[in-house]
């Protein structure tokens, strides 16, 4: 029975941080689509398409026929655990601090056996279970195998925790608290169990509607935050950046304006805060939270960017925007390689239309600033990396992958 | 076609160079005093070794290529075998059919690697291509952990009990006691074995070989050769090499002994009966047992039956591991497949350093390794004769 | 009392003739010369302007740009936090300065002939001795500005003058910045070209003295000044008030001398 995560007490300031230590990130390029897959949530093996085995290490060439056309497809993870151990050594740095440690032998009824970690409430072998893939530490996919059913405190397990960034007990900054959607996740992470959620406002002069009752909640501290000011980001990074967990960056400039338009302002004001003001808090608040990346039970582990699914392909209503969020697209990806030495995991969402006033005359299906933050926090909790929430986004992204040019021409009538 | 024997074709001139836990010297120097100790031994010239054959996990970023300019010979067979713990018994298989057709004379198989430090560590992260993609990212420090599940899976399966498995470490423990070369010679005790440091469940301190620099090396040419030379030499009376044995079973039960040991005993004109000693690879006894059963000394699953009934002293009714084994003697890298077949023809040419079989005129060799992902995929065995 | 009169004076003479307006300024434009660093370095902005709207859908019935330009772009003031040597002296930015710093008389130092012959020309202590010889001591207090008539190479290309040994400007030497200070007691230097120091003065010891000894003695400059051929050599009173940035290293300035007709 995992027993239920209990709130960290505050570390103690007189012993040494423990440093971020990671897990063996080498793999080869067909073993790195495991880690796409796992990066969007899904657990997929190779398939070969002449002959149907399903094999496992990734492969250059079917084991059975030798046919070179292996598709990586999403599998069943149903299986049987059919051998166990507790490792109590490793000469792994990252892992010879966290023995004792459960691995075992899964044979999926998909055919291969599998090494992977095991959940604590998995019976001992042999028993049946559910592989699942997740990113590890260094951003990798590995394999977990967890009880058929879920059991309480299921996520509280410590390895599950290690590749996941649940909210709970967890201090956040949400960038822009004054948007709905900012509002949204602030209340989304607070129904998560966040322990403080930082609420950044750019110009408190402005009121917002919601904004006092979200103010009234316990765990809400508003704060000053312009993105577009380095000196607004430094002196809060100065103050509350060796606290953060996880910082959601919302702070959003978005205006439906293209090259037919006239002037640059428009498109300057979007890059001013959708792609430096990234810039900004990456180097503010980057350093503390990799420093805090292994720090106890509850440390350091999520940085989250609101992108948009126009990131991949501009929308040209809003070409400026699309280029805006296309730049911090490109920017997060930086971002990612960085943080990776310390085991924090980027994660980009990448949302269709929204249901705010900027996405007015766009058509429906649009995304509402609940469904949103709904999203986010699953992807926490998943520990998945890049999120396409709602209809459009996912519809968007598969045609992207089938044709980024067949897409392209199809955004031309939206 | 029937396989062509090894009539005329010996084994000679074991040597060993001493093993020591941590060194700072190469490979390249383990094995170049295994080389001096092999054309010292035989008394002929360097340059009389037209024929060598090299093993080795830490000589990179060398081969045997780099070595024949490193160690100035000439040879006109040349082959390199990174088989782990079975290449000792491909070796003789290699050299033994260069010598039989003529394309060698004297081949020197060598086998050797150095210990740093750091060397267990490094020499992980690149072990192999599956290890690096499907092991490694878990922590498992090596083949460690693939081994704990196999034995977990092994004793479930077959009923065998850690008590077994430590009967027969020490047994090999007691051997070791008269074998000067043996790094671990301290008195093992059930106890001992029971109780030691956990590892991976189920398997413990004394079930894991120590990492160690050192080398084995021996000679294969012409008896003709062998007795010109006044070397005492032992008979190649059957081999078998198998790879990947058995792929679709879930967790490695057998090895590929299993499906070749016939044609080994066919070849060898023996049974498993009429084998005086066994020297078995013993990375973990659970492999021991597998090759117990897999090489035809019992059923499967009856091993537990045959540990509980038998002796494995160099007295006892089946000797195991005459000098120690890797578990006593500790793992040089690579020469621990070696360290079988040299020990095997100590006893068959009466030249033991430690205690001696008695009467013993047929010896089995086995070699098994390169746990690729979750399986040793190198089997092998050689049946040796006294001459 | 006698400061209402000078003052209702000077109204009067503004106004009527006896006192004209100089522009000492270089018009800021995008096309105007930068001062540029070596690639390693980051770099001042340059001065750029867009349109928020020009009467139309942006903006129906109004005009108006936003701008983009680093604190010593164009004709500009630096103050003495701008050095390091001047880092952690007192009342040393652009906001703290006292305003006093900003109206103060001028000396004009002539070196128009000079700077024609040898763009590398370095003014000295003797150089300022002479000068002195003819128009007096130099008051304390007061702006040392070096005429060299630069401000008439109206091609960028002139006006930076760089080859591949760097550029090369006129501008004091380090004896030269250590008389103004020490023995003078000055304001600050004012030059027409694009630092106070010269173009070669990273090879000087020590390196770029006008920035160094200037500044960390809390003295300030002005760069990129035009129309010092219109001032005489002493006499005039020169306006030049920095933007108040907090914590300001400079700004560009409309920098202005009153001068008798």
């Amino acid at each position: 029975m995992t027993p239920p995560l209990i709130k960290p007490k505050p570390r103690n300031p007189v012993r040494a941080l423990r440093r971020p230590t990671l897990p063996p990130p080498a793999r080869s390029r067909a073993a790195l689509r495991l880690t796409a897959a796992a990066a969007e949530g899904r657990f997929e093996l190779q398939h070969c398409c002449d002959c149907g085995t399903v094999q496992y290490p990734p492969r250059s060439a079917c084991v059975t026929c030798l046919s070179t056309h292996l598709e990586w497809r999403e599998t069943d993870g149903v299986g049987e655990l059919i051998a166990d151990t507790v490792l109590h050594h490793s000469n792994e740095l990252y892992y010879r601090e966290r023995v004792p440690l459960r691995l075992g032998m899964v044979r999926l009824a998909a055919g291969p056996s599998l090494l992977a970690h095991v959940h604590g409430d998995c019976g001992s072998a042999p028993t049946p279970v559910r592989l699942r893939a997740h990113l590890d530490k260094s951003g990798q996919a590995v394999l977990m195998a967890l009880p058929s059913q879920d059991t309480t405190n299921m996520a509280d397990d410590p390895m599950l925790r290690e590749m996941t960034s649940d909210p709970k007990f967890r201090k956040v900054l949400v960038t822009d608290g004054k948007s709905a959607v900012g509002q949204a996740i602030a209340r989304a992470m607070i129904d998560a169990g966040a322990e403080i959620v930082w609420a950044g406002v750019a110009e408190p002069w402005k009121q917002a509607g919601g904004l006092d009752a979200l103010a009234k909640l316990p765990q809400i501290e508003q704060v000053t935050l312009d993105v577009t000011d380095e000196k607004s980001v430094r002196d809060l990074a100065g103050v509350i950046g060796g606290k953060v967990d996880i910082l959601i960056n919302t702070a959003e400039f978005h205006r439906a304006h293209g090259v037919a338009d006239r002037g640059t302002e428009t498109a300057h004001a979007e890059m001013e805060m959708n792609y430096l003001g990234l810039l900004r808090l990456a180097q503010a608040f980057g350093p503390a939270m990799q420093a805090r990346a292994a720090e106890g039970s509850v440390p350091a582990t999520a940085w989250v960017n609101l992108l948009s699914i126009y990131a991949l392909s501009a929308l040209p209503s809003h070409g400026t925007f699309s280029a805006s969020k296309a730049a911090a697209f490109a920017l997060s990806q930086n971002l990612r390689a960085e943080m990776r030495h310390a085991g924090i995991r980027v994660v980009n969402v990448f949302p269709g239309p929204i249901d705010d006033e900027w996405n007015q005359l766009l058509p429906p299906p649009k995304l509402a600033p609940a469904a949103l933050a709904g999203a986010i926090v699953k992807a926490l909790r998943e520990g998945v990396e890049d999120v396409y929430p709602g209809d459009v986004a996912q519809d968007i992204v598969r045609r992207f992958r089938e044709s980024a040019k067949v897409l392209e021409r199809e955004l031309w009538d939206q | 076609m029937s396989r062509a024997s090894y009539d005329g074709v010996v084994i000679a001139a074991p040597v060993t160079i001493p093993y020591v836990r941590y060194s700072t010297r190469d490979a390249h120097w383990f094995l170049g005093r295994a080389l001096a100790a092999l054309v010292k031994r035989a008394g002929v010239k360097k340059d009389q070794l037209d024929g060598l054959c090299v093993s080795s996990f830490t000589l990179f970023p060398d081969t045997a290529v780099g070595l024949t300019q490193h160690f100035g010979l000439s040879p006109r067979w040349l082959d390199h075998i990174p088989m782990g713990g079975a290449s000792g018994v491909v070796a003789l298989r290699r050299a033994a059919r260069a010598v039989q057709a003529g394309d060698a004379d004297i081949v020197a198989c060598i086998a050797g690697d150095t210990n740093h430090v750091d060397s267990f560590r490094a020499n992980l992260a690149n072990f192999s291509r599956f290890a690096r993609d499907a092991v490694y990212p878990f922590g498992a420090g090596g083949p460690n952990a693939s081994f704990a599940l196999l034995t977990s899976y092994y004793m479930r399966q077959y009923g065998i009990a850690r008590e077994d498995f430590g009967k027969l470490c020490v047994a090999q423990r007691d051997n070791a006691r008269a074998f000067p070369l043996a790094l671990l010679r301290k008195t093992l005790t059930l106890d001992d074995y029971l109780n030691a440091r956990p590892i991976a469940d189920p398997l413990r301190l004394f079930d894991c070989v120590m990492p160690c620099a050192g080398a084995e090396g021996f000679l294969v040419m012409a008896e003709e050769r062998a007795r010109r030379l006044d070397l005492p030499f032992a008979r190649i009376l059957g081999t078998i090499e198998r790879h990947n044995a058995f792929p679709d079973d879930p967790i490695q039960i057998r090895g590929g002994w299993a499906l070749d040991r016939d044609d080994l005993y066919a070849q060898a004109g023996v049974g498993a009966r009429d084998i005086g000693f066994a020297q078995l690879y013993d990375d973990y006894p659970v492999i021991n047992v597998m090759q117990l059963e897999d090489l035809g000394f019992c059923e499967k699953g009856a091993a537990a039956d045959f540990v509980r009934r038998n002796s494995f002293t160099v007295g006892g009714t089946l000797p195991l591991n005459t000098s120690g084994g890797q578990l006593s003697v500790g793992q040089a890298g690579a020469a621990g497949g070696y360290l079988g077949l040299t020990e095997a023809v100590r006893q068959l040419t009466g030249q033991t350093l430690g205690a001696s079989v008695e009467n013993a005129r047929h010896g089995l060799v086995s070699g098994f390794g390169m746990i690729n992902y979750d399986r040793g995929l190198c089997s092998g065995a050689a049946v040796l004769g006294r001459a | 009392m006698r400061g209402a009169e000078t003052l209702s004076e000077l109204a009067g003479a503004l106004a009527g003739g006896g006192v004209r307006v100089v522009d000492l300024s270089q018009t800021l434009s995008p096309r105007f010369p930068q001062i540029v660093l070596p690639p390693e370095f980051d770099q001042c902005a340059p001065f750029r302007m867009a349109e928020i709207s020009r009467y139309d859908e942006r903006g129906p019935a109004w005009y108006w740009n936003n701008l983009s330009f680093g604190e010593h772009t164009g004709t500009h003031f630096d103050a003495p936090i701008h050095w390091i040597t001047g880092r952690d002296l007192p009342n040393n930015a652009t906001d703290t300065l006292p305003a006093a710093s900003f109206v103060a008389p001028a000396c004009v130092i002539d070196c128009a002939a000079e700077s024609a012959r040898d763009a590398d020309f370095l003014l000295t202590a003797d150089h300022l001795r002479a000068w002195e010889g003819r128009h007096g001591k130099i008051p304390p207090r007061a702006w040392v500005l070096m005429r060299s008539d630069w401000s008439k190479r109206t091609d960028p290309v002139a006006y930076q003058n760089f080859d591949e040994t760097g550029q090369h400007t006129p501008g004091p030497d380090a004896r030269a910045v250590r008389f103004l200070v020490e023995e003078r007691d000055v304001l600050g230097f004012g030059t027409e070209t694009i630092g106070t120091d010269a173009g070669q003065a990273a090879h000087f010891r020590p390196p770029y003295p006008c920035h160094t000894v200037m500044h960390g003695a809390g003295r300030c400059g002005l760069q990129c000044l035009a129309n010092l051929d219109l001032l005489p050599p002493t006499g005039s009173v020169v306006i030049a008030a920095p933007l108040k940035i907090l914590r300001g290293s400079g700004s560009p300035v409309r920098a202005l001398a009153l001068v008798s007709e």
